[in-house]
């Protein structure tokens, strides 16, 4: 792609990488940090219950190392006075503002309560924090949370870990075409066409963990992400053909330019 | 100052083994631990499984740990004769069980992973697996049965290893070592809470998630595990029981005696050693989906252990940190299964002789962060 500057713009900060990375799921922090690394990533969620940010040779130090912004979640919440305390704690160990919210309905599905977490992205919004939701691919509520000053909205593409992919793409888009924040996929995608579909659809960036921390491969598996986020990117910035009912030949049998 | 051939800094399983098997050769072996077998042997299930524990990226792991299964049964045998302690060894396998739907696919999953390393897994049907596992839900949708993994009570392990040991000339010193004396030009050792200071030609460090306090840099972390320990009638379980449930993993392992071991959480929070009500909650939540009947039983312990964590989860087993120390820790959940291995490698580092192959793979100065 010749576009030298097509950074991606998230709470006043620029990134060159639109791939953002989840650490749940891997199976050694070697592993980890070995896909981080193949997967370019700039800026990285890290659950913050279970993991005390003081203790030396955790996922925060591999992050620290490779020079990629923590972006401290709240998943494990299951309400927003839950979400909001742990977004707190997370603001006073980590020193940044920053916050991917997650507020889930039950353990069983995973999926984000959009109550609860409207009312914890208001809270947290007034309180001055970055806020970056993940929600259900609701049109209705990403404009909502957009009007409340979230920094960008996190539609689901499928239930988190589950790999099913984009389930919704028509949804995706209408998200994409009302938001003047950054849309960002988040959960469910499986392998790279999925992420590539993302960006087809026009979302700034996707977030992903399990189909890295997972694989067979990770690291490879994270370099497969990382071109198919670039590649979603430039097909979306290219613009793709109208789809035809009928064939069109590509060599036309009189020049057009004749 | 008193001399002797090896100090091993812990008194763990691996410090213990290692040290018996050094005195076994002749060798006079001090071991120094202020509670021998009560860190993370103290909290261990004890499941000698390496095949049922197999993951993706972790090949070595697996190598190594079957090399240490192989050596069990003679270590075991070795062990309960010199030392006349039961270790509650039990070699009835372990049966995997997937819960719902997305827990099946993974197994099979693993069970093809497993066919493609040649390991032996055999797979059974729901009800296959509640013919072996009467206590099994009727939700259980299938599982793996590995036959050849294996499971003792480490904390008989440890007994019998003290009282061996010593029968062997070993030398338990009940202190804390507060310092590996390393860089003064003299013969390796360590200074003692007390102050006293012991030389050795070699020291053994083998102090678990404790390693990196006396070795500044050396990549080991703890990592909290909270696990139980119910009691009920003998015979509730005869195997070795793991399964998913909605993706969380559970184990349960059965001792001779009716205790079951039920574990374990997995964290990132230091030396934190609180019981929390979410760890048991989960713990006990899973299980119950697994074996209905959990319920009705005796909840008698809950333990916090800290498994000493490597960055690519391979322990630190050679030469390290300088001339005279040989590193034998960062067995993270391996421990118990990797003690005879272990043994064998630094008996081979301390008298000369052929390090097991499987162990290459742990040089404590490979490329680790």
């Amino acid at each position: 792609m010749n576009d030298t500057d097509d950074a991606l713009v998230l709470g006043g900060e620029k990134f060159a990488s639109r791939l953002i990375m989840g650490t749940g799921g891997a199976p050694s922090l070697d592993v980890l940090d070995r896909a981080l690394g193949a997967s370019g990533t700039e800026l990285t969620t890290v659950a913050m219950r279970r993991l005390d940010p003081a203790v030396q040779g955790s996922v925060l130090d591999v992050l620290r190392r490779r020079g990629i912004k923590v972006l401290p979640n709240t998943a494990g919440c299951y309400t927003a006075g839950e979400a909001v305390l742990t977004a707190r704690l997370a603001r006073e160990a980590l020193e940044t503002n920053w916050v991917k919210l997650e507020v889930i309905a039950d353990e069983r599905t995973l999926l984000p309560d959009p109550i609860e977490t409207f009312d914890a992205a208001e809270r947290l919004v007034a309180d001055g924090f970055v806020v970056l939701p993940y929600i259900g691919d609701d049109p209705a509520l990403a404009r909502r949370l957009e009007q409340a000053g979230c920094a960008a909205v996190m539609p689901l593409g499928a239930p988190i870990g589950s790999g099913l992919g984009i389930r919704n793409p028509h949804s995706i888009e209408l998200i994409v075409e009302a938001a003047s924040v950054p849309v960002i996929l988040d959960a469910g995608l499986g392998t790279a066409s999925d992420a590539a579909l993302a960006m087809e659809l026009g979302c700034d960036a996707v977030l992903l963990a399990t189909a890295v921390t997972r694989a067979q491969r990770p690291e490879l598996m994270a370099a497969a992400m990382r071109s198919a986020v670039e590649a979603g990117r430039s097909a979306r910035l290219a613009g793709r053909i109208p789809r035809r009912r009928y064939a069109e030949a590509s060599s036309p049998s009189l020049p057009r330019f004749a | 100052m008193r001399g002797c051939d090896v100090v091993v800094v812990g008194g763990g399983v691996v410090g213990l083994s290692a040290a018996w098997r050094a005195a076994r050769q002749g060798l006079s072996v001090a071991v120094v631990d202020p509670d021998p077998g009560a860190g993370a042997s103290h909290a261990a299930a004890g499941m000698l499984a390496p095949v049922s524990e197999v993951t993706y990226t972790e090949e070595p792991l697996l190598r190594l740990g079957l090399a240490s299964l192989e050596r069990w049964p003679a270590f075991r045998d070795a062990l309960q004769e010199e030392s006349g302690v039961d270790v509650d060894y039990r070699a009835e396998g372990t049966l995997e069980v997937a819960y719902g739907p997305d827990d099946m696919a993974y197994l099979e999953d693993l069970a093809a992973f497993e066919e493609t390393l040649g390991l032996p897994v055999e797979r059974l049907t729901g009800r296959e697996c509640r013919r072996l596992e009467p206590m099994l839900s009727p939700s259980v949708r299938g599982g793996l049965l590995a036959a050849g993994d294996a499971w003792v009570n480490p904390r008989r392990v440890v007994r019998a290893l003290m009282v061996a040991f010593e029968r062997a000339g070993g030398a338990l010193v009940r202190e804390r070592v507060t310092e590996l004396l390393i860089e003064d030009g003299e013969a390796p050792g360590v200074r003692l809470a007390s102050g006293e200071v012991r030389r050795a030609a070699r020291v053994v460090l083998a102090a678990g998630s404790w390693s990196a306090a006396l070795a500044p840099g050396l990549p080991v972390r703890p990592v909290k595990g909270q696990i139980l320990r119910l009691r009920g009638p003998k015979g509730f379980l005869t195997r070795c029981v793991r399964g998913m449930v909605h993706g969380s993993p559970a184990y349960l392992v059965p001792r001779g005696d009716g205790e079951i071991t039920l574990g374990a959480t997995v964290e990132e929070l230091g030396f934190d050693g609180r019981v929390t009500a979410g760890g048991v909650y989960e713990l006990l939540r899973d299980a119950r989906e697994l074996v209905p009947g959990i319920t009705e039983l005796e909840l008698a312990e809950t333990t916090v252990g800290f498994r000493p964590g490597t960055p690519d989860n391979l322990p630190l087993i050679g030469p390290a940190v300088a001339p005279g120390v040989i590193a034998a820790t960062g067995h993270h959940r391996g421990g118990v299964l990797l003690a005879p291995v272990t043994a064998d490698a630094v008996t081979a580092f301390l008298t000369g002789g052929d390090v097991p192959d499987a162990v290459r793979s742990c040089d404590p100065e490979r490329d680790l962060r």
